[in-house]
């Protein structure tokens, strides 16, 4: 018995050394889950829908449950990113027509320090309400690994689409009739 | 006249007391020391790409050397440049993580594996120099007896070598 001791605890050791390499490889991937299931034509729910992220330019903070009801259109951007600067005019015309018809643009920062969110917001005119999402839990839950990324997200809380790269004018006009449709 | 003396030596000696408990500014950021851009970013990561911040050359890496840059220039300490470092990019941007949760993998686990492998070598070590030990001390055993024609043969081998 005592024969198989040292080698049975080796083993061991190298199977837990192995299971924990596996499991933080599984937690480094990209989670392409809610891409799928969006092409699929399915509509997920938004993930992430309790936690409450900070405004970024005044006190309290909002939560997609909190918005509930409203076609919201979760836009995530950084200010040191180019291609948010460039879509930025894009989202705040989509805020006019959303406003109009009981729905916003929520954005979030991503891996931005807060005063220079704020100048971003300044200098691109945003009127939208902006949050923060500080440990990046919020916006990783939808599988984001860089800036811009745009998911709408329907009166009942469900994914309807989404973009992973910068939107073009095209893009929102084409979704929004469609989610604002529906009851 | 000898306590006029007394208590003008005590006056100076609480003067002099009380001039050393000044601190100067050097003392001060003696005990403060300021940080310097170079020796943050060497212990911080670039939160997009995930490498130290020293190293990334990536937009997102480039503002946030910005953000160290001017908390220095304010004087700040190195705590609290990490602190504020972690309110406005989360704990990631440590590049120690916090010994915390599942974090304490990466505290416990080296040591644990030095310390399992010093164990491992003083248990089997001693073990394997007795085993050793007595294999040399004991004497070869003696082989199979040589058949008789087998003896001939080596015998008739070996003549023909004289």
């Amino acid at each position: 018995m005592r024969r198989f001791l040292l080698p049975g605890l080796v083993t061991c050791a190298a199977v837990a050394l192995l299971a924990l390499l596996a499991f933080g490889v599984s937690h480094q991937g990209t989670d392409s889950s809610l891409d799928s299931a969006v092409a699929h034509g399915r509509r997920p729910p938004a993930p992430s829908a309790h936690v409450a992220l900070p405004f970024l330019d005044q006190a309290g903070n909002t939560s997609l449950v909190g918005l509930r009801g409203k076609v919201v259109v979760v836009n995530v951007f950084a200010s040191w990113c180019d291609p948010c600067k460039a879509e930025a005019p894009v989202l705040e015309q989509a805020q006019r027509e959303l406003a109009r018809r009981g729905g916003t643009i929520l954005g979030v920062t991503y891996l931005d320090n807060s005063s220079d969110s704020q100048r971003f917001v300044r200098q691109q005119h945003i009127t939208y309400p902006v949050v923060r999402d500080v440990s990046g839990s919020f916006v990783r839950s939808f599988g984001t690994t860089g800036v811009p990324e745009t998911f709408v997200i329907d009166r009942n809380g469900r994914v309807a689409a989404l973009r992973r790269y910068q939107l073009d004018a095209k893009w929102l006009p084409q979704v929004l009739p469609h989610v604002l449709g529906q009851s | 006249m000898i306590s006029h003396r007394l208590s003008t030596l005590a006056i100076t000696l609480g003067l002099l007391a009380t001039i050393s408990a000044v601190p100067t500014p050097a003392a001060a950021s003696a005990a403060t020391p300021r940080a310097s851009l170079s020796e943050i970013e060497n212990e911080v990561m670039c939160v997009s790409c995930r490498e130290p911040l020293a190293l990334a050359q990536s937009p997102q890496a480039f503002a946030e050397r910005d953000y160290v840059r001017m908390l220095v220039n304010q004087g700040q300490t190195k705590q609290q440049i990490e602190q504020a470092l972690v309110a406005q990019y989360g704990t990631a941007v440590l590049g120690r993580p916090p010994a915390k949760g599942f974090n304490l993998t990466v505290y416990i686990l080296p040591p644990a594996l030095v310390v399992i492998g010093l164990i491992t070598l003083a248990v089997t070590l001693p073990r394997w120099r007795r085993r050793a030990r007595a294999a040399a001390a004991t004497p070869l055993a003696a082989g199979p007896r040589l058949g008789a024609a087998d003896a001939r043969r080596i015998d008739e081998d070996l003549a023909r070598y004289d």
